[in-house]
């Protein structure tokens, strides 16, 4: 890394390169590990479009997702370690897919993929919007930060403890739960990655929007409504933003953790950007990290695959050490 | 006068030693390594883990059961049997409650070491392959004194090997594919019903070398493209779902064998059933059971 502060345009083109670069690398990462095939029978190439195409866009999307939210929520509750995580929606959406598992029977198949999608997206936008707007309400607000963390644990634990409670009367559901609590990009296909670039278009336009608001929002509440920001549209908007960015994001991954929290740090580490460059920006570092994780997830063991989940935790827990230890120099 | 009373003190000696050796308990080496002595025989036993329930009632000594876990259910007689509780949250008190001088439970159970510091007689088994299937059989047999071990092994093995007969020529070499969990993981030729399928002439797709249940990439499938797909009736509607799997020969050609519960009961436990498994996976490959499927 250089030491001379690189303009937020350079980092994007540098995250965009890692983008391509990681999608031709998820494309060419199959299931015997390294094997960028496109062999004479056909069936090569099917295999790339139907499965390996989508499930690489579609991980890069999700993660773009996580990274977005996490910048939105930092921004918003001006509190850098406010991540889908703490505010409790990660797990909210958790268990409105468990819930609709629970309605739909144990194999969430009964429509069309599209359809499918589009349920589990909506179920756990639910889940985590509930969980938000109680956060909020425990906190009372958004003006105390420690209330709101807070807050933000206890409603994760207490969601988290009803999925498990929900896992525990449908013990049918242990498996495809599991999978889905680790995390897992093996079944994405078109229409899963269709719905998240559809809500990340949305969720990236309302937050842009919104970014000269958490602009003015960095210097307090009372500056912010000084300068003219209606604070309540705002909140609302993009309280929303991290719902929905969050719900569409666990409904098709499942619980991946750290990236929503990491992105905007690693973003921020390495430029000073203002928030409508470091929303967009933590969306590519987002995507860069979770496609990456995925992409180490299939190859290592393959064709065994360790879920995602893992692999992104591990990675984000180094990470947020080696930032621990080199802040007091 | 004196001889008589050393003649009697020593066949008193010998009546107490023989009597001795009666009571003595039998030497089990179980599955942890350690060596388990056990009253003889055991009156009152609690499994908990359906393929050892099954392992002692094949052993004719399923009215000794006093006790089993909730996912027990063959045979039915084991249904009006106290449950207490399920593999990782067996309930300690209520197996204490039922006072059992021979408790079975699966090596990697944790209630394990609670029960045996409380004292009761525990025997470690986790059968998981075929020959595991065996030996505990063996181990089982001389502590509950019951049926011939050998005998009730042989049963199995013929079993398998008339199912084995009954496919058709044609369709040995046929690749199977074995779901048992639906992110996918499946069965490879390492797990005892890989053991299985290998016997009765079918191709597993997942080689032994990945471990007996491994999680796969679902690409893995769609490449090794299976002509038979075996699991649980609730995942099957799911298959065609699934990105790149509508290609798959199994699907194209409709013989996806979804079971119901009570056959993937029969087919997921490493245990005397493994026989009627064997016939069941023989009705699959022929396609029989897929029939049933299409009108769910």
């Amino acid at each position: 890394m250089t030491e001379a502060p690189r303009a937020p345009a350079g980092l994007a083109a540098w995250l965009l390169a890692a983008s391509a670069g990681l999608l031709a690398l998820g494309v060419a990462v199959g299931s015997m590990g390294w094997e960028p095939l496109l062999d004479e029978t056909g069936a090569g190439l099917t295999i790339l479009w139907e499965i390996r195409l989508p499930r690489t866009l579609g991980a890069w999307t999700a993660g773009a997702l996580l990274g977005l939210a996490g910048a939105a929520a930092q921004g918003l509750f001006r509190n850098p370690l406010a991540d889908p995580y703490l505010l409790g929606s990660a797990t909210g959406a958790a268990l409105g897919v468990a819930l609709l598992l629970v309605l739909l029977g144990a194999a969430p198949a009964a429509g069309t993929a599209w359809v499918t999608s589009l349920g589990l997206t909506g179920a756990a936008f639910a889940g985590a919007m509930a969980a938000v707007v109680l956060t909020l309400a425990l906190a009372r607000g958004v003006q105390h930060t420690l209330r709101l963390l807070l807050a933000g644990v206890i409603v994760g634990m207490v969601f988290g403890a009803l999925a498990s409670l929900v896992i525990f009367l449908a013990p049918e559901l242990l498996r495809s739960m599991q999978s889905f609590l680790l995390g897992t990009t093996g079944f994405l296909g078109w229409a899963g990655a269709g719905v998240l670039a559809g809500v990340l278009a949305a969720c990236a336009g309302v937050a842009v929007a919104s970014s000269r608001a958490l602009d003015a929002l960095a210097l307090g509440e009372t500056t912010a409504a000084s300068l003219g920001v209606p604070l309540a549209r705002v909140r609302l908007a993009l309280v929303g933003v991290i719902a929905l960015a969050t719900g569409a994001a666990v409904a098709h991954v499942g619980l991946v953790a750290f990236i929503g929290l990491m992105a905007p740090h690693l973003v921020r580490a390495l430029v000073k950007p203002t928030h409508a460059w470091l929303l967009p920006l933590s969306a590519l570092a987002g995507g860069v990290l979770l496609l990456g994780a995925d992409v180490l997830a299939r190859w290592l063991l393959a064709p065994r695959e360790l879920p995602v989940g893992v692999v992104t935790a591990v990675l984000g827990g180094a990470y947020l050490l080696a930032l621990m230890q080199r802040r007091p120099r | 006068m004196r001889e008589r009373s050393i003649l009697v003190l020593c066949v008193a000696v010998l009546a107490l030693w023989l009597a001795g050796a009666a009571q003595a308990a039998v030497e089990a080496i179980d599955d942890r390594g350690v060596r388990v002595q056990v009253r003889q025989p055991p009156q009152r036993i609690v499994s908990l883990m359906p393929s050892l329930t099954e392992t002692v009632c094949a052993l004719g000594a399923c009215a000794r059961l006093v006790g089993v876990d909730d996912y027990s259910n063959w045979p039915s007689s084991v249904n009006a049997l106290p449950h207490v509780g399920g593999l990782e949250d067996a309930r300690v008190e209520s197996i204490v409650a039922l006072r059992p001088d021979l408790v079975l439970v699966p090596t990697s159970s944790r209630v394990l070491p609670r029960l045996q510091a409380l004292g009761l007689p525990v025997l470690a088994l986790e059968p998981r392959t075929l020959s595991d299937v065996r030996r505990v059989l063996q181990v089982l047999g001389p502590v509950l004194e019951a049926r011939d071990p050998e005998e009730v092994w042989q049963a199995i093995s013929r079993e398998v090997q008339v199912a084995a007969q009954k496919l058709p020529r044609a369709l040995r070499g046929t690749r199977v594919y074995v779901e048992v969990g639906s992110t996918p993981y499946a069965a490879s030729e390492g797990s005892f019903i890989g053991e299985v399928l290998l016997r009765l002439g079918a191709e597993n797709i997942v080689p032994a070398r990945l471990g007996p249940f491994p999680k796969l990439n679902p690409e893995f499938v769609v490449r090794a493209d299976p002509q038979v797909i075996i699991l649980a009736r609730g995942d099957a509607p799911g298959l065609r779902a699934r990105p790149g799997w509508q290609g798959i020969e199994a699907l194209r050609s409709g013989r996806v064998c979804a079971l119901d519960e009570a056959q993937v009961d029969m087919l997921m436990r490493a245990g005397p059933r493994l026989g009627e498994a064997a016939h069941l996976l023989v009705e699959c490959l022929q396609g029989r059971l897929a029939a049933g499927t299409s009108g769910r």
